[in-house]
């Protein structure tokens, strides 16, 4: 796979990826995540009392996602508020981190996870997935693993890892694809596909694999910057 | 990753002196030797030992614990928590103890006979008690109030701080926080959940105490903080 990308990126290059840990400190747990141009930052709250009251459930806490892009993350003005899309990536986003989570121990009890998008330049909900995995750790929330998230595209024929805008939108060929991923990390199980356009399915396995690569690098990142905030505060 | 030497770090008193400690985030092996065993917020897969949560990985003796650096309360049998009353009901009062589950104080645990109809001459709504978990199940949280330094608590002010640093600001068995009520006369009750009652004779005693709280607390892993915090009282006189 040679592709010569817009910005000059190898197939298998993502954009520089930066972590931080504990940037809210009202929050229980809280952290950023950037792909490049796009930032997501993200604020645990939680366990913390649910109401309404016929939404507990006695088995263990639930978890409550909220997605938003801020009305200035995007080049023209995003009315700001909840909207369809949203909704779906908090919902998917919800689905994409419960299974790394063990809340159990806490019943009747909700977990509030928010993210917002500061900066938009694709690949926003995957950028949200990995700010929030770090977030939820600090909250002290038992885990499994963190989650790592990462795009592929694909650019006519060819698979890219890390989309950003223009090859979201890139419709020569056989048009844009994005598929946004999502798994534990160091295991095969991954907790969120959703692809948007069209791939063979023959493609998959490599689309998996060049994701599966970039989610280690990713992951190495989070625990750094986990690590990071424990030792480094006393300067 | 950091090795900690064994004497190093100011946390609660584990009984026996802890071996190692390292910082662990969730999904990490901790260990693969077969002859350790998990505590809490740990786990085995398969012959490792895998962190369950974000936090320092300690082995004492043959268990492997994760003492948690951050995070929201969560009540314990014996903790001692302060509390907001914030409703009477027939049988005790309903406080608001910072987690996601309010607190029951019986009325039988009131230390002089109370009047059912008139409970808010002991405790009314908005008063602020220091008390211990006496049970935690699913369906509530029951509080007791008999013990030492437990009660109804009157002047002064209280103020939070992260409950995860609870243990250091009292250090080992209590050094910390006796070094500030020694250096600052003030009369402190640390609960559990986070929350500070400081009464001392002046308000800039008190204020001193917080600031001193609030040094400690804003440090995360600090070796010898006790001398630091010794020095800071030299600086702050």
């Amino acid at each position: 796979m040679v592709v010569k990308r817009l910005d000059g990126r190898k197939a298998d290059e993502m954009r520089p990826i930066t972590a931080k840990v504990g940037i809210i400190p009202n929050a229980d747990g809280s952290a950023m995540f950037t792909f490049g141009n796009t930032v997501a930052i993200a604020a645990v709250y939680g366990p913390r009392m649910l109401h309404p009251q016929h939404m507990q459930d006695p088995k263990g806490a639930v978890l409550r996602v909220n997605y938003d892009l801020l009305s200035f993350s995007v080049l023209d003005r995003k009315k700001p508020g909840p909207s369809r899309r949203s909704q779906e990536i908090s919902k998917v986003t919800e689905w994409a981190l419960s299974p790394a989570l063990d809340l159990k121990e806490f019943p009747n009890t909700v977990v509030d996870v928010q993210i917002y998008i500061l900066q938009a330049n694709a690949s926003t909900r995957v950028a949200g997935i990995n700010a929030a995995s770090m977030a939820l750790a600090q909250a002290g929330i038992p885990m499994k693993n963190l989650v790592c998230g990462v795009s592929v595209g694909k650019l006519d024929k060819d698979l890219v890892i890390d989309v950003n805008d223009t090859e979201e939108h890139f419709e020569e060929g056989e048009g844009a694809t994005d598929f946004a991923t999502a798994k534990l990390a160091n295991t095969d199980e991954y907790t969120l596909l959703q692809l948007d356009g069209k791939i063979q399915p023959n493609l998959i396995p490599q689309a998996l694999a060049l994701a599966d690569k970039a989610c280690a690098k990713i992951y190495e990142v989070q625990k750094k910057a986990l690590k990071n905030v424990a030792e480094g505060d006393e300067k | 990753m950091k090795e900690f030497d064994k004497n190093e770090g100011e946390y609660e008193d584990f009984g026996s002196e802890p071996q190692s400690r390292v910082i662990v985030v969730p999904g990490e092996v901790v260990s693969s030797e077969e002859d350790f065993l998990p505590g809490e917020g740990a786990r085995r897969e398969g012959k490792d030992i895998v962190a369950s949560r974000y936090g320092l990985a300690e082995k004492v003796g043959r268990v492997i614990k994760i003492i948690p650096f951050s995070g929201a309360f969560i009540p314990r049998r014996n903790n001692v928590i302060i509390g907001r009353v914030s409703d009477i009901v027939h049988s005790g009062w309903i406080v608001d103890i910072d987690y996601a589950q309010n607190g029951f104080l019986p009325l039988m645990e009131s230390p002089r006979f109370v009047n059912k109809g008139e409970m808010d001459q002991f405790l009314a709504i908005g008063d602020v008690v220091a008390a211990k978990v006496w049970s935690v199940s699913p369906k509530g949280i029951d509080l007791a109030m008999k013990g030492k330094g437990l009660g109804k608590l009157e002047g002064g002010f209280i103020f939070r701080v992260n409950p995860s640093r609870v243990p250091r600001i009292i250090g080992r068995e209590g050094s910390m926080i006796n070094l500030i009520k020694v250096n600052t006369g003030c009369n402190i009750t640390i609960g559990q959940n986070g929350w500070i009652w400081v009464k001392g004779n002046s308000l800039d005693s008190e204020l001193k105490a917080r600031k001193a709280i609030e040094f400690i607390a804003d440090k995360v892993l600090v070796t010898g903080l006790t001398e630091k915090t010794e020095k800071w009282f030299g600086e702050n006189k």
